[in-house]
């Protein structure tokens, strides 16, 4: 589009602009959840995944889908860090900060920087917008912004003006702001628009007037930062030494669906997933639902039982059973987990794990179902556990899920987090071919009788036999089962036998993961221990204390059930162990009940965020 | 072909003697030659209660799962491997207590299988308690002052979900129940038997005495299966209790609708990663 039509008087008095060389930016974009805040968000973190920064991302946005407008609970809010090294947090604090009206800037304050910029869109600015999201008075008229930069930007004035000519109504001209202030943000840290162009193009091929608008405000926003004098510096972020390769951008749901597409093929086996509606586990089934033609089975059921009941009629059937929840959802699948740990068969269960307990906040983050994955269930009833740490590792626990649960016939538990499953990072394409196959066998006919529960003498799995062979009729259930034949049986020796089968087996795993690794020295005064989520935090933590002196290691668990076996040695060479959680301690209680000697204390927050990594580093100090 | 005596598995039943149960495995062991299957093809999924028991005591395979949950996992047996035959069984506490919302869902959903009922409208394992299907002011352990409840009208809930065989039998009249059950079986889509199986030991007022008396075969009496009204006239009617084929339709069972998944059984899908499929997998990731 022609500038000058515009932005005319701007153009005429443009100001000297100086380009600015930063190596990491954290922005925060924040508004009403119908403003497309995650939308530009992500359209953001395309272009630096494009754009070859590392980066990560935390979306946080309410559980309703449109609360009332304007107000405190509505606000959703975006935060990207991006770097020319490698980052695994999506920052603490923002340097920018994107308020689309009175309510995201109050929510929204205490996340940026001193001296941080705060973009405002002024036109909402007004008294009931304000009373709303309870300022008394004016923030941008006060002393309550002193301590920033401030840019007052009508962006909804503005969009309207840079629309005025399109034919659409007032409402969607108003949807289109979220692009004029991408394309501001856009222009401040010098990012390609190309991306985002070719994205609009796309998603709204069947409306062209609605490609057209978002474009124009798109671009208006690029020139308007370009020609105005109130952004004087334009900053860029040279590209990241990432390991070469192919990288797309990539959520932790994102890289769970595809994990378990790829699991299921190098294991040979169609996947049955058993699903039923979930935040922040529902996307997993929109992803898998599209992709039928990779040989995935989607059911909808009727609700959390009959979702894990029929992934494991699926196994039984001879297939891989899935299912994925979240907390609430896992409660109700406990006794069907455990039927799956009686008949030994197959099964993972995902659970993307969300703050509780009861419904509690189902779009905030938690780390706090670990014990009830460990020991929710009736009887003795151990199952293995493994948890992603970052959003693209998803992608190999995955396949390391789906390896266990065939190999040991053992219910598997995924354990996600609505931070992993929403946030973003870059993600290097898997070589497939490099990836190991998953072996199954299935036993035929032969002579004697067929016994189900002869186990494998190494792994102790019972083998898988697949119903309509002939000769191989058998039947299994929950009730105790006889060892060799799974006969029913109440015989006081053969249920001690069978149950420490069952555990011995699930032990076993141990001789059959990665041993944990330490990242630091091997022994010391503090050992910083983690899993899931918080893997990020503390990487940048204990490299950000390094610079200032303080030197302790980090080993971060991605197996939780069974444990690494050279946990307990990597534990005995410390003084101390911190293991800050997303719960009241849980990872702590399995240390100390399995470590006893282990000198181990807690860092523990559940306010449905993440860990800033100034908290992490704030603890280390005060009991370095 | 297969012949009764394929059917038959060594562990003797642990039922009371005179139990109902007796009558259904003893039709369903005779139901099965006739439809020509042979034991490796037939799948038996249950709950939990004395009649959920029965897969344990016949030679098809099996599957004995948890209290209420036959049905999902027989569906999801089914999707997985929809060559073998799929029939569920249970009691009523199982299927219309504590399973119910599934028992709807999969009408509805009508996945081609049948799932029989042994009904004897009381709590057997448990000692005696009031049931779904017990009478109002029955008296049960759970209601020594008499059943406060309406029973569940088990027929006209499947005929108001969308089931496409609704039938019920008694399992003393063995000819009609093998005659029903082999319908069912044949049938295209989700069947549903209900079958009075009289609890000798803990219903003193549904026993074999009051279904031989009370029971009336609607299929002799040149009744109309098609016809939805008058299978709910049947079923809700009070001056005699109708058996057999109430009401049977086909649709198209869920299998038919999902085709391009299920047109051959999961299991039998051609997999492993071909160079084709590994770049067109790649190509999805970017």
């Amino acid at each position: 589009m022609d500038r000058k039509s515009t932005f005319e008087t701007e153009a005429e008095e443009r100001v000297r602009k100086s380009k600015a060389l930063v190596s990491a930016i954290t922005v925060r974009f924040a508004g009403d959840s119908g403003d497309g805040i995650q939308l530009a968000g992500d359209q953001f973190a395309d272009t630096t995944a494009v754009m070859g920064n590392d980066f990560a991302t935390l979306p946080d946005f309410p559980a309703e889908i449109r609360a009332p407008v304007g107000t405190l609970p509505g606000v959703s809010s975006f935060q990207i860090q991006f770097s020319d090294s490698i980052i695994f947090s999506p920052g603490d604090l923002a340097d920018v900060l994107i308020a689309m009206n009175p309510a995201a800037l109050k929510v929204n304050l205490a996340q940026v920087k001193k001296k941080g910029l705060i973009v405002v869109n002024g036109s909402v600015f007004n008294e009931p917008n304000l009373k709303k999201a309870g300022w008394k008075t004016n923030p941008l008229e006060d002393a309550t912004l002193r301590d920033f930069q401030i840019l007052n930007v009508p962006l909804s004035a503005l969009t309207q003006t840079a629309l005025k000519d399109q034919p659409l109504k007032l409402s969607e001209v108003e949807r289109c702001k979220n692009f004029f202030a991408l394309g501001m943000v856009f222009w401040l840290y010098s990012r390609s628009r190309d991306h985002t162009v070719e994205w609009i193009k796309k998603k709204f091929a069947k409306r062209p007037e609605i490609v057209n608008a978002n474009l124009r405000a798109l671009e208006a926003g690029y020139n308007y930062a370009d020609m105005t004098e109130v952004m004087p510096v334009q900053y860029e972020v040279k590209q990241a030494a990432l390991e070469p390769g192919t990288y797309r951008k990539i959520t932790g749901n994102e890289a769970t669906a595809i994990g378990f597409i790829t699991g299921a093929r190098l294991a040979n086996k169609t996947m049955f997933y058993g699903s039923y509606p979930i935040t922040p586990a529902s996307n997993i089934l929109h992803d898998l639902a599209r992709h039928k033609n990779y040989n995935v089975k989607t059911f909808q059921a009727e609700d959390e039982i009959a979702a894990c009941g029929a992934a494991i009629g699926a196994s039984f059937g001879g297939e891989l059973g899935v299912t994925a929840t979240s907390g609430p959802g896992l409660c109700l699948k406990a006794e069907s987990v455990n039927l799956a740990v009686m008949a030994e068969l197959p099964l993972v269960v995902i659970d993307v794990q969300r703050a509780g307990p009861s419904t509690g906040m189902p779009t905030k983050t938690e780390q706090a179902d670990l014990l009830q994955v460990m020991f929710g269930r009736n009887g003795e009833s151990p199952i293995a556990v493994v948890a992603p740490k970052t959003p693209s590792d998803c992608f190999q626990m995955a396949l390391e899920a789906v390896r266990i649960a065939l190999k040991y016939m053992t219910p598997v538990v995924f354990l996600s987090e609505g931070n992993i499953a929403n946030a973003a990072e870059p993600w290097k394409l898997p070589e497939l071919d490099r990836l190991p196959k998953i072996e199954v066998n299935h036993p035929s006919a032969g002579k004697g009788p067929f016994l189900p529960y002869a186990r494998h003498p190494e792994t102790l799995a019972r083998p898988w036999e697949v119903p309509g062979t002939r000769g191989l009729e058998h039947r299994i259930g929950g009730l105790a089962k006889a060892d060799l034949t799974g006969n029913v049986s109440y015989d006081p020796e053969n249920n001690q036998r069978m149950v420490e089968f069952r555990a011995r087996k699930i032990a076993r795993i141990a001789n059959d993961i990665p041993e944990a690794t330490i990242d630091g020295p091997e022994s010391g005064r503090l050992l910083i221990l983690g899993w899931g989520g918080t893997y990020g935090v503390i990487y940048e933590a204990v490299r950000n204390l390094k610079r200032e002196g303080i030197t302790v290691s980090h080993v971060h668990l991605n197996y939780l059930n069974p444990f690494p076996k050279n946990l307990e040695k990597i534990l005995g060479q410390f003084e101390h162990v911190l293991i800050p959680e997303l719960n009241m301690g849980q990872l702590l209680f399995l240390i100390r009940a399995r470590y006893p000697k282990v000198n181990a204390s807690g860092l523990n927050k559940v306010q449905g965020q993440p860990f800033q990594t100034k908290e992490i580093e704030e603890k280390i100090k005060s009991i370095w | 072909m297969s012949e009764v005596r394929d059917f038959v598995h060594k562990v003797v039943p642990d039922w009371c003697p005179g139990c109902g149960d007796f009558g259904l495995l003893a039709g369903l062991k005779k139901a099965l030659p006739g439809v020509e299957l042979e034991p490796n093809e037939v799948m038996l999924v249950s709950g939990i209660g004395c009649s959920s028991n029965l897969p344990g005591f016949i030679n098809t395979y099996g599957m004995h799962t948890l209290h209420g949950r036959a049905l999902p996992v027989a569906q999801g047996f089914k999707l997985a491997n929809h060559k073998m035959t799929v029939i569920a069984v249970g009691g009523d506490g199982d299927g219309y207590g504590i399973g119910v919302g599934h028992l709807v869902h999969a009408m509805r959903r009508n996945i081609d299988m049948t799932y029989i009922v042994m009904n004897n409208a009381v709590y057997g394992l448990t000692t005696g308690q009031t049931s779904p299907t017990s009478g109002l002011r029955m008296k049960t352990k759970s209601t020594p002052f008499g059943n406060p409840e309406l029973p569940i009208n088990p027929l006209t809930l499947a005929l108001g979900s969308g089931c496409s065989f609704v039938a019920r039998v008694y399992t003393g009249h063995v000819t009609q129940l093998v005659d029903v059950v082999q319908k069912a079986i044949r049938h295209q889509g989700f069947a549903l038997v209900d079958a009075f199986s009289p609890c000798v030991t803990f219903n003193k007022i549904n026993t074999h005495d009051f279904f031989k008396t009370n029971v009336k075969d609607i299929n002799k009496l040149g009744y109309d299966s098609s016809d939805i009204h008058a299978a709910f006239r049947e079923a809700a009617r009070e001056d005699y209790i109708a058996t057999g084929i109430f009401y049977q339709k086909e649709r198209p069972c869920y299998e038919a609708t999902e085709e391009e998944t299920l047109h051959v059984p999961l299991i039998d899908h051609e997999l492993g990663l071909s160079e084709e499929d590994q770049a067109q997998l790649m190509a999805e990731f970017i």
